[in-house]
């Protein structure tokens, strides 16, 4: 017992403690996720898998869900969110296809073009923009940018061929996809550049060798190697994109409005909802109607799976990079 | 060059271009914060506390968001830096059972992946839990789940995966000889941890405490569902030092949403200056991980090792 006392950290011990408190870690995380569904059960009950589906107006049914009285009937559980599902799929697949291309061509000129003291400023330039809170972005969208848009980029004749359906007013979708390319493509950049750093350097001399030019090396040889490494980070760069939701919130116009590609250029103007940002706009439901609460939870249970196997994919993506011992 | 194919040439260029690209949207992003610091941040209004008002002039200060920011940041921490350092150490230093340790180390990776919004829709619930009411403040006698307790637990989760990862990649770091050393002079596996590995991951452990930081201070999802709408810090209960813990307040992420056009306040001048402070702070934090983990950069040159990128 003394002993106990005077010397509390035997080796056994410690490892106990350590181990506890990891698991707890790991606990807490399933705990998490059973929660979420848990409290996103009651509305897939009465709605089954064609909650996902379309139908009818996602701004009625909210409306309903949020009026419901106290003991909610049924009805008011009914909601087809397809709408906010789509402008989710619309804003991420955007962003990540506009931050694809940029990253890539950023990520070969830091590492094998710009003059050593460029490439510096370049790193530093990456990690500030990664570090900038969505907050902010947010602030410049909805100060700088949607008024911009508003009164120079939207025509008359935009505005009112949409009189009824939607107000254009600078906030939608090409400045929220903006912003959300400028805040994914950072995470992008660095995980390519780590890659493309790690392409062993007698790969390159051996085109060179072969007499091919610096360019033609880099697109046949070093783009060719760290192509795990671009997937990788683009499905993490999805998932980023999937859980914004402040900057989202602020700048996309906070309207169940489905943009419609056959709206000619007026669909870029046009105001939406993603499963995230709609958590934001109905914060104040939480904890209050059932109907509603269990649909925020719906939504965040969805994000949350998407991640989810988002993250399995990069996995399964990384593996083949392992066996080439190139790091991602 | 004069030899080059056209493709060739066009996708130099399109390199060039996009990297000065970059460099400029970023220079003008911080020129643009700059000139409106210039114009509106005045040391009055760090100092001077938030007044409900209508125009701008008479609505004071963010003196209480930018303690909320502080208050936030140290129960985030307090939480995840035990927790994150005591993961890592148990993964990498003991590891056994090994399916475990990967089953630890997947769920850190998921809450990485785990958008703030959902963290924080989660926190709120829980804490509305009785067996949890006690940390957060109440309206008629039941628990709201939102206060500074509350919200900075679920700030130690989106701090927890940048400070494991700087932590275990320093323990991975440690050349095996320091540790047969160790183990030589007969030291057990625990001692060796206290005296000699935790010492030589500290700047590991410093560049993960930053980079969490950075994270806290950026969040606000969790702020502006976790920590109600409260312009001014307002104590709840009696026990002094807890009241305010279990209490409503602000946070300077939160204070810039409020008070853009977004938010109910239309003070874009308020939200200007609050946002120039929240871009210095983080200015602040990229030198100091710069610096915390300059002897790791020279040796592996990783970008998303110092970014907290899993």
């Amino acid at each position: 017992m003394l002993s106990r006392l005077l010397n509390p950290w035997t080796d056994h011990r410690a490892e106990r403690t350590l181990g506890a408190v990891s698991l707890l870690v790991c606990l807490c995380v399933l705990f998490m996720i059973a929660f979420v569904a848990v409290r996103a059960w009651p509305t897939f009950e009465h709605n089954g898998l064609s909650w996902l589906g379309p139908g009818g107006s996602l701004k009625v049914q909210f409306e309903t869900m949020l009026n419901a009285p106290t003991h909610t009937p049924a009805s008011a559980y009914h909601l087809r969110a397809w709408p906010i599902i789509y402008g989710t799929l619309l804003i991420t697949s955007l962003a990540v296809l506009l931050a694809l291309p940029l990253a890539v061509l950023c990520a070969i000129f830091i590492v094998e073009l710009a003059p050593v003291r460029l490439r510096r400023t370049m790193i530093r330039v990456v990690r500030l923009l990664a570090s900038v809170p969505s907050v902010i972005w947010g602030l410049l969208g909805i100060l700088v940018l949607v008024p911009f848009v508003g009164n120079h980029l939207i025509t008359s004749s935009e505005r009112t061929s949409l009189e009824g359906t939607a107000q254009l007013t600078g906030e939608g979708l090409a400045v929220a996809v903006v912003l959300l390319t400028l805040m994914i493509s950072p995470i992008m950049i660095a995980l390519i550049c780590d890659a493309l750093g790690a392409v062993p350097g007698a790969w390159r001399e051996g085109a060179a060798a072969l007499g091919v030019n610096r360019l033609r090396a880099i697109r046949a040889v070093t783009l060719r190697a760290v192509r795990p490494a671009i997937v990788a980070a683009t499905v993490l760069a999805t998932a980023r994109a999937l859980g914004e939701a402040i900057m989202i919130s602020m700048v996309s116009g906070s309207n169940f409005f489905a943009p419609r590609p056959s709206d000619g250029v007026a669909f870029l103007f046009e105001p939406m909802r993603t499963l995230a940002s709609t958590i934001v706009d109905f914060r104040e439901g939480l904890g209050g109607a059932p109907a509603l609460n269990s649909t925020l939870y719906a939504c965040a249970l969805l994000l949350l799976f998407s991640v989810c196997v988002l993250s399995v994919a990069a996995y399964l993506v990384k593996l083949p990079l392992r066996k080439y011992q190139a790091r991602g | 060059m004069h030899t080059w194919r056209w493709s060739d040439r066009f996708v130099w260029a399109a390199a060039w271009g996009a990297g000065i690209s970059l460099c400029v949207i970023a220079a003008a992003i911080l020129l643009y914060m700059g000139y409106r610091g210039i114009q509106y941040l005045r040391p009055e209004l760090i100092f001077s506390r938030p007044q409900a008002s209508i125009d701008q002039a008479g609505s004071g200060g963010f003196l209480d968001p930018l303690l909320g920011t502080m208050l936030l940041t140290v129960i985030g921490i307090a939480i995840a830096a035990p927790l994150a350092i005591c993961c890592a150490l148990w993964i990498v230093e003991y590891g056994r059972p090994r399916w475990l340790t990967r089953v630890v180390e997947s769920s850190i990776e998921i809450v990485a992946g785990t958008p703030d919004i959902l963290i924080a829709v989660f926190g709120l619930a829980v804490f509305q839990l009785h067996f949890l009411a006690f940390a957060s403040s109440t309206t008629n006698g039941l628990a709201t789940g939102t206060s500074f307790l509350t919200a900075g637990a679920m700030m130690s989760l989106i701090a927890l995966p940048p400070l494991f990862i700087a932590t275990r990649d320093g323990l991975l770091g440690v050349p095996a000889h320091m540790r047969e050393a160790a183990f030589a002079l007969g030291k057990t596996r625990i001692a060796t941890i206290r005296r000699v590995l935790l010492p030589s991951v500290r700047s590991n452990v410093a560049t993960g405490v930053t980079l969490g930081v950075s994270r806290i201070i950026a969040d606000t999802a969790i702020v502006i569902v976790m920590l109600g709408d409260a312009l001014r810090i307002t104590p709840e209960g009696g026990v002094p030092g807890l009241n305010v813990l279990r209490g409503a307040g602000s946070s300077l992420t939160s204070y810039i949403y409020d008070n853009s056009p977004a938010g109910e306040g239309l003070a874009p001048q308020k939200a200007y200056a609050a946002a120039v402070l929240l871009l210095l702070f983080v200015l602040v934090l990229n030198l100091a991980v710069e610096r915390f983990s300059r002897g790791s950069l020279a040796r592996t040159g990783a970008i998303t090792a110092v970014e907290g990128i899993v």
